[in-house]
């Protein structure tokens, strides 16, 4: 495989990563924010499987392994706050929760 | 054009779109169904790229658990109503948000272009050079993870077993429910602030 389709996926993760950040920060339902890091992660995902094929070397894709579960780790927290919000105010969103307000 | 160009554009269409229908979908349902569409070019991606276990992966744990599990926290609450999109609450936040992303955006593409080949420094193959036969895939990886990555394996089982504890304690219902107070705005915020679990208990 050419070098430079090794940097055209490296240039979609870059998209990919930037497209996830912009969406966490102007989306305010929870919901879509945990989709949004879930973009994220994979395009840190792809990156890592790509340096692994550029450096011929296997640990680009173990990582991403650790990456996996991590991700589902965070899915499930998340999920479980989002619940455990709804359960107060149904229809709330991010700008809502303000406990933590100075 | 080779196969694995082609293969590539395609893919690469289908994930930005993707991408983007996650973002800019009002209604979280249809962000869920494109943020399938992504991950699954992703494990395509993953495959031309030779990394057939992940691939598998990819499809097994994201499209088939996360995205389910979003989906059925979805259905759980009842989240059918369109989210407003233009809605602003900080003011100038959404312009700030764009022109972050932009300027991320070129920094990385400005290492990965001027980089080149050079864009990735260090040795190859230090751990274990990748096999030709794609058979071999998964028993590579198999004997990283419980070889040279062993440690770090057991820390991610402790991982896994807090997350499910954190899930339980997090999602179980607390004794006297207080809804959390409407705020009329994000300025106007002189109402009781929200109680956190547990505070009714200690009084």
């Amino acid at each position: 495989m050419d070098s430079n389709l090794l940097l055209a996926y490296l240039c979609l993760s870059a998209f990919l990563f930037v497209i996830g950040g912009v969406g966490l920060l102007i989306r305010r339902n929870p919901l879509v924010m945990i989709m949004c890091v879930e973009l994220m992660l994979n395009a840190v995902n792809l990156t890592f499987v790509t340096f692994g094929k550029m450096l011929d070397d296997i640990s680009g894709q173990v990582i991403v392994f650790f990456v996996l579960v991590v991700a589902a780790a965070e899915v499930v927290v998340g999920l479980a706050l989002i619940v455990a919000m709804a359960r107060r105010r149904p229809d709330a969103n991010a700008d809502d929760i303000r406990l933590l307000r100075g | 054009m080779s196969m694995e160009t082609a293969v590539f554009a395609v893919c690469a269409v289908i994930v930005l779109l993707g991408g983007v229908g996650v973002v800019i979908s009002r209604n979280p349902v249809h962000a869920a169904l494109s943020l399938v569409a992504t991950l699954f070019a992703i494990a395509v991606l993953f495959l031309n790229l030779g990394a057939q276990l992940l691939a598998a992966v990819q499809v097994i744990v994201y499209t088939g658990a996360i995205v389910v599990l979003i989906l059925f926290v979805m259905m759980l609450l009842g989240v059918d109503t369109d989210d407003d999109l233009d809605a602003e609450p900080l003011v100038t936040q959404r312009i700030f948000a764009y022109l972050f992303g932009l300027a991320f955006l070129g920094i990385l593409l400005a290492v990965i272009l001027i980089g080149g080949e050079d864009a990735v420094t260090g040795a190859k193959s230090v751990t274990q050079a990748i096999a030709v036969d794609g058979f071999e895939n998964i028993n590579q990886l198999g004997r990283q993870l419980f070889t040279t990555y062993v440690f770090a394996l057991e820390v991610t089982a402790a991982l896994l077993t807090i997350a499910v504890v954190g899930a339980v304690v997090l999602s179980r219902r607390p004794k006297d429910l207080q809804p959390i107070p409407e705020a009329e705005s994000m300025i106007d915020q002189g109402d009781e602030p929200l109680t956190a679990i547990g505070e009714e208990d200690a009084r």
